[in-house]
């Protein structure tokens, strides 16, 4: 009888989109696609295509939510897809997202496992594997260039310090990644704590 | 309840490995050929440094040198059930945290973790860099062919598969 029952109009909850929130099929597409590109590692094409191309993301947000997958446990970017997905479209979007990264690279790995089972040994494979894997390290470097620069350009000296501090602790000294991780995360966070009330002070 | 099972063996070990696989796939690699090679006896040392190299140079994560492990045990459904249990429970796990860690509330604690976390991050992705580089690039060719790629890739948006290709053609010839 009453008319007023109108749908109320539903306050968004993402304040800050910077691209309109893709669809599930879009998503889907969108990690499948990186997926598929990522020789050597994902998180160059995600990078990209999420920040650089897409603008779903600003470098510092993506910075934080890779960090987040990075210390969580499991393998980062599959966390990544998972987390990014649904912070755009909720469980159905972080679904969309994991099957889009792993679904084609599963069949793919499973097909060279067939034909590794029958060629493995075959010299001129095993040189262009050995140059590829060259190169890949070399991209790797280039991702860790790009997420440093947001950092290097605030000079904030505390910061590149821990940086530095664990580069040097894990790939210089090897030392246990447990034990860099037990002192570097509470050093992190207590000096981040200090910096923000002087801040504020 | 048979823990003779293959898939049980190998869905047990990579859900819990993946639950303790802090720092990502790099960081679980060493773990992986312990209990791969070592402790079940699932493929000898060569064909799990041929299974990692496969993994590093194919499309997607590189996690999932797991399905090239899972296939070796137990062909196809070994390859799916060690890819899920690697990815799934985690992927779970980082959901709900990463919910409860942006609930809108007033503590600023989970944007100052997640500030504080991303230098450690880079340094972690940094070191992984170097550990890497020193396994690959055993000549001055090598090396070369690295530091150029990581130049290029750093200051221009040329796509990376086309230098990843350049170094697959360098390697056909045998020059690094």
């Amino acid at each position: 009888m009453s008319p007023d029952s109108a749908p109320a109009a539903q306050e968004p909850d993402i304040a800050a989109a910077h691209a309109r929130p893709p669809g599930l099929l879009a998503l889907f597409l969108a990690f499948a696609r990186m997926s598929l590109a990522g020789f050597g590692g994902v998180l160059v094409f995600a990078r990209h295509a999420i920040v650089d191309q897409h603008r779903w993301m600003t470098a510092d947000e993506f910075n934080e939510t890779f960090a987040l997958c990075h210390f969580l446990p499991g393998p980062n970017i599959v966390n990544l897809s998972m987390v990014f997905g649904a912070r755009l479209r909720g469980i159905a979007g972080g679904v969309a997202a994991f099957t889009g990264l792993l679904l084609p690279p599963t069949g793919i790995m499973t097909v060279l496992a067939i034909i590794y089972a029958r060629f493995g040994d075959v010299e001129v494979l095993r040189r262009s594997l050995a140059g590829i894997s060259c190169a890949a390290v070399g991209l790797l470097i280039a991702v860790v260039f790009r997420m440093m620069t947001p950092l290097l350009k605030r000079m904030d000296v505390v910061v590149i310090v821990l940086m530095l501090g664990v580069f040097v602790a894990i790939g210089v000294l090897r030392l246990p990644l447990q034990a860099v991780l037990l002192v570097a995360i509470p050093v992190s966070i207590g000096v981040r704590y200090l910096m923000r009330r002087k801040v504020a002070a | 309840m048979n823990s003779d099972n293959p898939i049980w063996a190998l869905i047990s070990t990579f859900g819990l490995m993946s639950l303790f696989a802090v720092g990502g796939a790099a960081a679980a690699v060493p773990e992986m050929h312990r209990v791969a090679v070592e402790m079940h006896h699932w493929m000898t040392d060569k064909q799990f440094a041929d299974a990692y190299a496969i993994a590093q140079l194919s499309p997607g994560p590189n996690v999932l040198i797991v399905t090239l492990i899972g296939y070796a045990v137990a062909g196809i459904p070994g390859a799916l059930a060690a890819t899920l249990a690697m990815c799934l429970p985690t992927a779970l796990v980082a959901y709900y945290v990463s919910r409860l860690l942006n609930r809108p509330s007033q503590s600023r604690w989970p944007g100052l973790i997640q500030a504080a976390l991303v230098p450690l991050s880079i340094g972690l992705m940094a070191a992984s860099a170097l550990i890497l580089a020193q396994s690959t690039d055993r000549t001055i060719a090598a090396l070369l062919l690295t530091a150029t790629v990581a130049v290029l890739a750093s200051v221009s948006r040329i796509n990376p598969l086309w230098l990843l290709l350049a170094g697959g053609l360098f390697g056909f010839a045998g020059i690094v």
